[in-house]
C-alpha cells in the first residue's frame, strides 16, 4: 500500500498510521458502510438488465455465477417501460420541472435583493416569517390550494403545478439568495451608487452576475426536488395516464404488484437517470447550497 | 403592527448603503400594496387565463416554451416596467415604493401558497368532512382517541426518534473515518453514500422492494435480498413488511438510506473545518483518537450536528411517499403525514385531514422557533 493518495499536507508516517489511526479499522468501517449503501441500487441496476422471467424467478445476486452468459442480459425491459407510459411521463416531468425551476428564480432574486440591500417597513418581520415558513409542512397547503384550483378549473394543468412549486420553493429561494447577496461587499454597491447606478442597474449588472453560484445551487436544489416530488404532482396534476409524471407512474407500477415486478427495476432507473446526471455533474453547487442551509416544506 | 425590538437590529453592512429619504402616508401604502400585487397577478392571470395552456391536447413543448418565455422574459420585463413606473413618482415616494416592487411579488406568492392555506386548513380542521358545518374539537378528539390515528402518531414519533439518530450517527461515523483516508478514496466513497440523495422517495421504495420481497415457501426462489440471506441460513422466508411492529423499522431503513448522505456531507465539511493543531495538541498530550474525537472535534461541530438533526427530523416527520408506496399504511405502518393524504384524498374527509395537517404543523413549531432564533443570532454576528 502506498501513500500516493494522501493529501500533500498530511505528515503522518506511512504506511501503517494515518493521522494517528491504524488503517485497517478505518478501511473496514468505510468499506462496510459504502458496500451496504451501494448494494440496494446495484441490485436494482442488475435486475433491470435481466430477462423478465429471471427477475421473477431468482434473486439478482445469482447472476454472479454466470456473469458472462450474454443470453441472460437484455435491454427489453427499458424498451417496454418507455413504451408503456414512462416515455410520456418523462416528457411530462420535464414539462413540470423546467418552468417550476425557472419561474421562482427571478421572483426570489428580486426579493432577496430587496431584503439584503433596501430599507422598508416590516422588512425584518417579513424575512423572519420567511425563515419560519421554510419548515411549514406542505400538507398544510394541500386542501385549500386544491379547492381554489378546482374553483378556477385549473386542476390537472401544468401551470397549476408550476406555480405551486414556485410558491412552495419560495421560502428556501429567498432565504438562500438573500444570505448570499447580503454577504457581498457593501463597498461594491456603494461605489456603483456613486457612479450613478440605480437599484435596477445595480441588481441586474452587479448583483445577479455575482450571485450565479447561489442561483445555480438553488436551481439544482429545486430541480431535484420537483423532479422527485410525488405529493404535489399527485394532488395537483393527478393520475390521468396522459398527465402522469414519473413518480406517479412509478408508484402506480409498484402498486400493481407481482404482475409488474419485471418492469419495476428498469422503470425506476428511467425515473432516476436525469437527477443522477444533474447531481453528479453539478455536485459542487449542490453541496454549497446544502451547507448554506435548511430544508423546505 | 409593532415589531419586537430584536427585529430592529440591522445588520451593520446594511445600514450605510442606500439610505434614502422615504415618504409615509396612506397614499404611499396604497401604491406599495398595488405594486406588490401587479407581478404575481399578471403571472397567475397569464397562466390561468389562456385556455391552450390548460388544454391537454396542446403540445407539451409549446406549453413549456410559453412558460419559459413568460417565466424568464416576461417576469423580467414586468419588473423592469414596474421599476420604470416607480421612477415616475416623486423621488421620496419612489424610494418608499421601490422595495415593495422588488420584494412584494415573492411575499404575495408566499401569502397565497403558504400563509393563506395554513390559516384556511386550521379553520377546516374545526369543520366536518365536507366542510359544511362546525364541529368544534371533534376532529381532534377523533385523532387523539381512535386507535388507527393513535398508531399513526405513535409510529411517526418512533420515526422521528430513530431516523435522525441513525442518519446522523452513521453519517458522522462515515465522515470521521473517511476524513482519515486519502482524498481520492474519500471522494469516491462519499459519492457512494451521497448517491441516494438524487433518488426520489418513490424510487427508493422500489429499490427496497427487491430487498424485502417475499415468496412463500414452495413458491420459487426468493428474489428479495433479505430473504435470500435469511433462507440461506436455513430459516423459513419471512414477509418482512407484514411483521408488526418490525415492519415500521424496515420502512425507516429506506429513509435512513436516503438521508445519511445529506448528514454525512454537512458533517464532513464541519469536521474539515476543525483546527488540525487542536487535534495535534490533544494527541501529543496522549489522547487516543476516540478521545480526540469526543473531546475536541465533537464540541466544535455540535451546532452543525443539531442543524443536521433537526433538518432530517423535519423531513422524517413529513414522510409520506415511502409508506404510501411500500405498504399503503397497512399492517400497522401508518404515519401521520400519510394518513393526512389518505383522509383527504381517499376518504374525502377534509376535517380529519386538516386536523392531521395542523398536528404536523404544531409539532414543528418548536423547530421553527429554534430556526428563527438561530437566524437572529447569525444576523447579530454578521
Amino acid at each position: 500500500m502506498t501513500t500516493t493518495t494522501e493529501t500533500p499536507t498530511t505528515t503522518a508516517p506511512p504506511p501503517v498510521k494515518v493521522r494517528g489511526v491504524s488503517r485497517g479499522p478505518v478501511y473496514l468501517g468505510v468499506g462496510i458502510i459504502a458496500v451496504l449503501w451501494t448494494i440496494p441500487s446495484l441490485g436494482l441496476l442488475i435486475n433491470s438488465f435481466r430477462e423478465p422471467s429471471d427477475i421473477r424467478s431468482s434473486g439478482w445476486w445469482t447472476v454472479f455465477g454466470s456473469l458472462f452468459d450474454t443470453t441472460a442480459w437484455t435491454l427489453d425491459n427499458y424498451a417496454r417501460v418507455l413504451d408503456e407510459g414512462f416515455g410520456n411521463a418523462f416528457a411530462n416531468t420535464l414539462a413540470v420541472s423546467i418552468p417550476a425551476v425557472v419561474i421562482p428564480i427571478t421572483i426570489a432574486a428580486f426579493a432577496a435583493y430587496a431584503f439584503a440591500w433596501m430599507q422598508f417597513p416590516g422588512r425584518n418581520l417579513l424575512f423572519v416569517t420567511i425563515v419560519g415558513l421554510m419548515v411549514v409542512p406542505l400538507q398544510m397547503a394541500l386542501i385549500p390550494i386544491l379547492r381554489i384550483y378546482t374553483d378556477f378549473n385549473v386542476t390537472g394543468t401544468f401551470p397549476a403545478v408550476w406555480l405551486a412549486h414556485a410558491g412552495f420553493g419560495m421560502p428556501l429561494a429567498v432565504y438562500l439568495l438573500r444570505n448570499y447577496m447580503g454577504s457581498l461587499p457593501g463597498s461594491l454597491i456603494e461605489s456603483a451608487k456613486i457612479d450613478g447606478a440605480d437599484h435596477f442597474l445595480i441588481f441586474t449588472r452587479l448583483i445577479v452576475p455575482l450571485s450565479v453560484p447561489v442561483l445555480a445551487s438553488f436551481a439544482i436544489f429545486q430541480f431535484l426536488w420537483v423532479w422527485n416530488d410525488y405529493l404535489v404532482a399527485l394532488v395537483f396534476l393527478g393520475i390521468e395516464p396522459s398527465q402522469r409524471v414519473l413518480t406517479v407512474e412509478l408508484a402506480d407500477l409498484a402498486g400493481r404488484g407481482e404482475g409488474a415486478l419485471n418492469l419495476l427495476p428498469a422503470a425506476a432507473f428511467v425515473t432516476m437517470v436525469l437527477p443522477l446526471v444533474v447531481f453528479f455533474a453539478l455536485q459542487r453547487f449542490f453541496v454549497r447550497g446544502l451547507t448554506a442551509g435548511s430544508v423546505k416544506g | 403592527m409593532t415589531t419586537p425590538p430584536v427585529l430592529d437590529d440591522e445588520a451593520p453592512q446594511q445600514q450605510a448603503i442606500y439610505e434614502e429619504e422615504q415618504a409615509g402616508g396612506a397614499a404611499v401604502w396604497v401604491l406599495r400594496i398595488v405594486s406588490a400585487l401587479v407581478v404575481p397577478v399578471v403571472i397567475i392571470g397569464v397562466f390561468f387565463a389562456f385556455d391552450f395552456l390548460k388544454n391537454e391536447d396542446t403540445n407539451k413543448v409549446i406549453q413549456v416554451l410559453v412558460a419559459l418565455v413568460v417565466g424568464i422574459v416576461g417576469v423580467w420585463a414586468l419588473y423592469w416596467g414596474m421599476d420604470n413606473l416607480t421612477n415616475l413618482l416623486p423621488t421620496r415616494a419612489a424610494a418608499s415604493v421601490r422595495p415593495f416592487v422588488y420584494a412584494g411579488p415573492a411575499v404575495v406568492l408566499l401569502a397565497f401558497y403558504l400563509v393563506y392555506p395554513a390559516i384556511n386548513t386550521t379553520i377546516l380542521s374545526f369543520q366536518n368532512a365536507r366542510s359544511t358545518a362546525w364541529v368544534g374539537f371533534d376532529n381532534y378528539v377523533d385523532i387523539f382517541t381512535q386507535s388507527q390515528y393513535l398508531i399513526g402518531i405513535r409510529n411517526s414519533l418512533v420515526w422521528v426518534l430513530v431516523v435522525p439518530f441513525a442518519a446522523v450517527a452513521i453519517g458522522l461515523a462515515f465522515a470521521t473515518l473517511a476524513d482519515k483516508l486519502g482524498r481520492r478514496t474519500e471522494n469516491i466513497t462519499k459519492s457512494l453514500i451521497f448517491l441516494p440523495m438524487a433518488i426520489s422517495f418513490v424510487g427508493a421504495s422500489v429499490v427496497f422492494t427487491f430487498i424485502y420481497a417475499f415468496r412463500p415457501e414452495g413458491f420459487g426462489d426468493q428474489i428479495g435480498l433479505l430473504n435470500g440471506i435469511w433462507t440461506a441460513f436455513g430459516a423459513s422466508p419471512v414477509n418482512w413488511l407484514q411483521q408488526q411492529p418490525w415492519n415500521n423499522l424496515f420502512l425507516m431503513v429506506i429513509l435512513v438510506w436516503l438521508q445519511t448522505g445529506f448528514s454525512m456531507v454537512i458533517l464532513s465539511s464541519a469536521i474539515k473545518s476543525v483546527d488540525e493543531s487542536l487535534l495535534e495538541a490533544a494527541r501529543i498530550d496522549g489522547a487516543s483518537e476516540w478521545q480526540a474525537f469526543w473531546r475536541v472535534t465533537f464540541p466544535v461541530i455540535s451546532s452543525t450536528v443539531v442543524v443536521v438533526w433537526t433538518t432530517v427530523l423535519i423531513t422524517t416527520w413529513k414522510v409520506f411517499d415511502i409508506v404510501w408506496v411500500m405498504t399503503g399504511g397497512r399492517d400497522g405502518t401508518q404515519v401521520v403525514a400519510q394518513q393526512m393524504v389518505q383522509e383527504f384524498f381517499t376518504n374525502f374527509n377534509a376535517g380529519i385531514g386538516a386536523s392531521l395537517a395542523v398536528l404536523l404543523f404544531i409539532a414543528v413549531v418548536p423547530i421553527l422557533i429554534i430556526n428563527i432564533n438561530r437566524f437572529r443570532a447569525q444576523e447579530a454576528m454578521r
